[in-house]
This record gives structure tokens, C-alpha cells and sequence, in this order.
């Protein structure tokens, strides 16, 4: 019946097909198997769940609406809907792992949290979550981020979290999870490290989805009720790490009558040696922990990736994404800086939305893709795009 | 018979390992530091092979990875380098890494050519068990290869003896919850760790490693294990400014703490 069923679920390692697995030092060992033994208990636990709903409708306020985007849809001669996590507090869909889990931490005893982030997303989202439940929060953000996404920083230091910048390569978000990592391997019994992708050893990459699977839960509902049918002829969402797509895809896995399309960002062009076009360039092997598609040199060395987008500048991909993109199951796409720079205009002016960078690049894939009149398109508008103003209005001024 | 087996057979006490990183200061100083060391009281070298995200290690050991892989260190090229070493050398040889260099090379490839070269063991701190043993484990017992898998603060009594199971001349003991690097000398807390492991009984020779620096941290750690790890410490004491041979006899004899015991 469902030929993918059996593979995307993943076996009692932690593997999806052949990708993920826990390729971590022994320093962490003990660390995962705590949150290994804990997160499923806690996801089949009534009292667990009541609690990360309620704090999911009161706190972030969910769900988020999905709005029949007309003038876009006029545009692209279909239907486009538009799942706006961007609404959440605290701007995009990272909130709602962070909230899943600081209830973790707290069932953990934990009293310290760190975490990696790119655009700044996932760090604020977890700065937010640390000042709400009172936990010391240290968020790591490569230099280079730091600087491209200032407004993201200053927002996590008026949260109180301590942003580290991680200095090692090329300064991106692949640096912030090394540094957060090592902070945990010298910091393992008071300190929970909220990854904030479906990246990482097992179980994090099911951990995350499961979170993020609220996305797809909400476009079940909401799509039948809008067009009679929870199933849209297809999904896009943009794929860094890709929670966002995790979560927008999760519930639609073994549906196999709807397209699930990953949008990956392809910095200058995905041959141009500035990508992170990982699924096009990457080859199967080991970062941070997970076996899984990522870019690499033929005598294994990580090569540094580059997109304008912070949170999409990973040469990593989840590893559910390697296993569904290489099996078929999933499309992906890739996308330039300059198509998702004219991408996110594109969507402000007819739309009045202002996407994050990361999600323009979801936005640019509906100029690659031909829809028919009749199908339906659910795009996840996974983050709104204050953060990335200056380089929007920087695109804009060379227009002018 | 396996050049580390063999070690552990004659000397169960102080038993010194040094690790470096391959390719650091300068490409070519790969065989001038195993040259060197072969002539001084070490008993084991770790051969450091350079990677882009070395989650394990601290700053130091992460630095001279960045400075040899801009060296242009490349696997095959430290293969060819211990061979020539080996020619002159019989000391015990490991090379520890990142799986994923392993992946890459292709593991039954990566294993067979590093035997070739005379290797006589690995340190692959994010290789997983099941991995190790559902895939490499007959092979490397038909090339008679070493293992050593890591323990720490935090692993449990049952993995322990599961690891002691599995490990091929000696247990690699991470004398605190950290990543590479000094620290301030050794904790009551890190003694009571070491007596609780020596308590054990295991079977296979453990060596403490991680914050091991100096004379003081290496006869401590040799009180509750069969010798230890220097890492960091001698990386840092290959930049001081004497030559390099120098500099190799200076730290090895400050660590064994007697005058030059060239052999």
C-alpha cells in the first residue's frame, strides 16, 4: 500500500533507510541515550502533550492560519496557499521545537541550555523559550552571522542569553553547532542543547520533526475545511537543515499523491563553488553525528558552504531529507541568491507578506515549477523577514 | 604478533603515548616527529589526522588540523609518510581520526592500505559500537589491527565491560567530561573516577587521556592506568623556538622528568 511507509520511519538506531545513526564521541554517549529513553515517552505521555499544546495556542499562538494567497496564485495560474509560521511568535516555526524542547530540559532536570543558530531564528526562539521557563541560555552563531543578522542578536541579548560567536571556518552556522557541541561534551550533566533542525545524532532529527510536525497536523485540518480535501497536490518549504520542511512534510510522507518539494539554496550557482546545494553536491558521510548527504571533499573534509541566507548556508541536509530526496520520495530544487532576492519583492508587493530570506527561497521555486489551474500548492512561509530588511533594501537600491 | 599487543605484554606501568597531528608545523614534519620520537622513551605514537570539524578537540589540536590541511595534508600522502617512518622505526603506531575520513577513503580500503603502511591501531572517537562491530570487527581481527574505543566520566558500568570486550590493546580513558586540551591539574572528583575504573578489573591496559600536560598530570594518571595520552601540550611545545628535534627531546624528557634518555 504505502511502499515508503516502512523506510521513513526510522528503525530502532535511528536510521531512515541507510542516513542518520548517532556518530557521536563517547563524551555524549551518556547524554543522547537520556534523551533517547525520554522523548518518546514524553510524546505518547497525555499530561506532556497537554502541556506543549496549550503552550503551543497561548504562547506562540497557533495555530497559524493558512491563507489562499490570490494575487500569487493569479501570478502562477494555480492555488497557492501559504502556511504562515511567520506569524508565530518570535517570527518563524523554530518556536515550536524550542518550546517541545525546554519541556524536555525541564523533565530532565536541566538548568543550562545552549544551541546553534544561523539567520538567528532558532537562537531567539530558544532565548525566548530559556527567559520564559527562567533557564541560563548560551546561543553560538558563527562571526559571520553575527554580523549579516544583527537584528536577531540584539533581540537574543534583550532576552538575556549570552550569543558566543564561534570563530572556526567559515563562520556560519556549521561553526555554531561544532562550538555548541563541544560546550556539551564539557558541560554534560547541567546543560540540555536544543538543536534547532532535524540535524544531529539520533534521536534528534525525530525529536525535531515530531515537534515541527504541528505544521502539517494544522494543513490537514485547514486545507479540508478550506477545499474539501486535506491533501494538497503539493508542498514546498525551504531545506537548510530542513525542520521547517520536516514539520510542513511530516504528516504527508506516506501520501504519496502529494509532492513534497524541497527548496535548497544555491548561494551563486549550484557549479559555482559558492553553494549549499547539498543534495545536488553532497555524497553520503558523517556531520555532527548523523550520517547523512553533505559537501565534502573526496578525502572527506567538509567543504564551507555559502547562501545570502544564514539559515540555509549548512552543507549538511537532515538526514530524513537525504533518505526521502535520494529515494524518490521528495523533489529538490535549488535556488539562487539573486531568484530569492526577487523572489521575497515578488511576494511583499503582491502579498503584503515579508518573508525571511530563508523562505524567499521557497517562494523563488514557484518560478521553476508548473502547476496546473486546478491544483493546490501549500507553500510554508517559514519565517518573516524584519531580519533581512538590510539586505532587502540593499537589492532594491541597486534596482533603482 | 600486533606491535601494541606486544608493547602491553612486556610493560604494564608508564607506559607514554604521544599524539601529533600529521602534516604540522610543515607537511614533511610527519617523519621528522616519528624519526625523533623512536629515538626517545615513548612507547606509543598517535598519529593526528588532520579534519575540518574535529568535534572532539580543543583549540590547540583544532589548529594544527587547519594548518596542516592548508599544508595540503591528504590521506594518501600520510600513508606514503608512515611508511617511510616505518622503514626506520618499530614503535607502535595509531592513527586517530573522524569516521567520516574513513567513509570517504572507503573503510575496508582505508584499513588495508593503513595496515600496508605499518599502522597497528585506531582511535575513531565518533565510530559507533554496533558500527565497528557488525562491519570491521572480523577485519580487523584478520589483520590483526587495534581498537581502542574511549570511556568517560559517564559511561556506564555494562558499557564499560562491553567496551573492554571489544578493545584491541588498550582502553582509551577520558580523564574528564571535556574535549582536548589542559586543565588545571587532576580533581579529587577525576581520582575517584580513575580508582572506580581501576576497580573494575578490566581486562585490556587503559590509558588516560585529555588534560594530561605535564610531568605532575602524567605520574598521577599513571598511578590508576598503564601510562597515559599527551596531546595539546606537546603540539604547543613543537612551536617553541628551538629546533624541532630540540623541542621534541626538551618536552619528552620534562615529562618522563630525568636528563636526556636518548636510547
Amino acid at each position: 500500500m504505502n511502499k515508503y511507509k516502512e523506510h521513513i520511519e526510522i528503525d530502532s538506531r535511528g536510521y531512515y533507510g541507510e542516513f542518520g545513526g548517532a556518530y557521536i564521541p563517547e563524551m555524549l554517549y551518556g547524554n543522547i541515550e537520556e534523551i533517547r529513553k525520554k522523548y518518546v515517552q514524553l510524546w505518547n505521555d497525555e499530561a506532556f502533550k497537554k502541556e506543549f499544546d496549550q503552550l503551543l495556542k497561548d504562547y506562540v499562538g497557533r495555530p497559524s492560519p493558512l491563507f489562499l494567497a490570490e494575487r500569487l496564485s493569479e501570478r502562477y495560474q494555480t492555488n497557492i496557499y501559504l502556511k504562515r509560521e511567520d506569524l508565530n511568535h518570535t517570527g518563524s516555526h523554530k518556536i515550536n521545537n524550542t518550546i517541545g524542547q525546554i519541556l524536555l530540559a525541564k523533565k530532565l532536570n536541566k538548568k543550562r541550555i545552549i544551541a546553534e543558530t544561523g539567520a538567528g531564528q532558532h537562537g531567539v526562539a530558544t532565548a525566548t523559550v530559556c527567559a520564559l521557563m527562567g533557564l541560563e541560555c548560551i546561543v553560538y552563531m558563527g562571526a559571520v552571522d553575527i554580523e549579516r543578522q544583527a537584528p536577531n542578536v540584539s533581540r537574543m541579548k534583550m532576552l538575556g542569553a549570552e550569543v558566543r560567536p564561534a570563530l572556526s571556518g567559515s563562520k556560519t552556522l556549521k561553526d555554531a553547532t561544532n562550538e555548541a557541541i563541544r560546550d556539551w561534551i564539557n558541560n554534560p550533566l547541567d546543560t540540555h542543547y536544543i538543536i534547532g533542525s532535524v540535524v544531529g545524532p539520533h534521536p534528534y532529527p525525530d525529536m525535531v520533526a515530531k515537534f515541527q510536525s504541528v505544521i502539517s497536523e494544522e494543513i490537514q485540518v485547514q486545507l479540508a475545511e478550506k477545499t474539501g480535501n486535506k491533501n494538497p497536490d503539493a508542498i514546498i518549504a525551504c531545506v537548510g537543515g530542513g525542520s521547517n520542511a520536516a514539520g510542513a512534510f511530516y504528516h504527508y510522507l506516506n501520501e504519496q499523491e502529494v509532492r513534497l518539494i524541497a527548496v535548497e539554496a544555491a548561494g551563486l550557482g549550484v557549479d559555482s563553488g559558492e553553494s549549499a546545494a547539498t543534495s545536488k553536491l553532497g555524497s553520503k558521510g558523517v556531520i555532527h553525528g548523523s550520517k547523512t548527504l553533505l559537501m565534502q571533499t573526496t578525502d572527506g573534509q567538509i567543504i564551507e558552504p555559502y547562501s545570502i541566507s544564514a539559515g540555509l548556508d549548512y552543507p549538511g541536509i537532515g538526514p530524513l531529507h537525504a533518505h526521502i530526496i535520494s529515494s524518490g520520495r521528495a523533489e529538490a530544487y535549488s535556488v539562487t541568491d539573486e531568484e530569492a532576492l526577487k523572489a521575497a519583492v515578488l511576494a511583499t508587493r503582491l502579498e503584503g507578506i515579508i518573508p525571511a530570506l530563508e523562505t524567499a527561497h521557497a517562494f523563488a521555486a514557484l518560478e521553476k515549477i508548473k502547476f496546473e489551474k486546478n491544483e493546490v500548492v501549500v507553500l510554508n512561509v517559514s519565517g518573516r523577514g524584519d531580519k533581512d530588511l538590510a539586505n532587502y533594501i540593499k537589492y532594491l537600491e541597486s534596482y533603482e | 604478533m600486533n606491535r601494541i599487543k606486544e608493547l602491553f605484554k612486556r610493560k604494564q606501568e608508564d607506559v607514554l603515548n604521544i599524539y601529533f597531528t600529521a602534516g604540522y608545523p610543515n607537511l614533511d614534519s610527519t617523519q621528522k616527529i616519528l624519526k625523533n620520537l623512536s629515538k626517545l622513551d615513548v612507547d606509543i605514537v598517535e598519529i593526528g589526522m588532520p579534519y575540518s570539524d574535529p568535534l572532539a578537540d580543543g583549540p590547540t589540536i583544532q589548529a594544527s588540523g587547519q594548518k596542516a590541511l592548508k599544508n595540503g595534508m591528504k590521506l594518501d600522502l600520510l600513508f606514503d609518510q608512515i611508511s617511510e617512518a616505518r622503514q626506520l622505526s618499530d614503535l607502535p603506531m595509531i592513527m586517530m581520526g573522524y569516521f567520516n575520513q574513513v567513509m570517504q577513503y572507503g573503510e575496508e580500503q582505508f584499513f588495508t592500505k593503513a595496515k600496508d603502511s605499518g599502522v597497528d591501531g585506531f582511535i575513531l572517537p565518533d565510530m559507533p559500537l554496533h558500527v565497528y562491530e557488525q562491519e570491521f570487527k572480523t577485519l580487523f581481527e584478520d589483520l590483526d589491527l587495534g581498537i581502542s574505543f574511549l570511556i568517560s566520566p559517564q559511561t556506564d558500568t555494562e558499557r564499560i565491560f562491553k567496551i573492554d570486550e571489544l578493545c584491541r590493546g588498550f582502553i582509551y580513558m577520558v580523564s574528564s567530561a571535556s574535549i582536548t586540551g589542559a586543565k588545571k591539574g587532576i580533581s579529587e572528583q577525576q581520582i575517584n573516577y580513575f580508582k572506580r575504573i581501576k576497580d573494575l578489573k578490566l581486562k585490556t591496559p587503559r590509558l588516560i587521556g585529555f588534560g594530561i600536560s605535564n610531568h605532575e598530570t602524567f605520574s598521577k594518571a599513571c598511578e590508576y592506568a598503564s601510562g597515559a595520552v599527551i596531546g595539546s601540550a606537546f603540539i604547543k611545545a613543537l612551536d617553541k623556538e628551538n629546533s624541532l628535534e630540540d623541542n621534541i627531546i626538551n618536552f619528552i624528557s620534562s615529562i618522563r622528568n630525568d636528563k636526556i634518555v636518548s636510547i
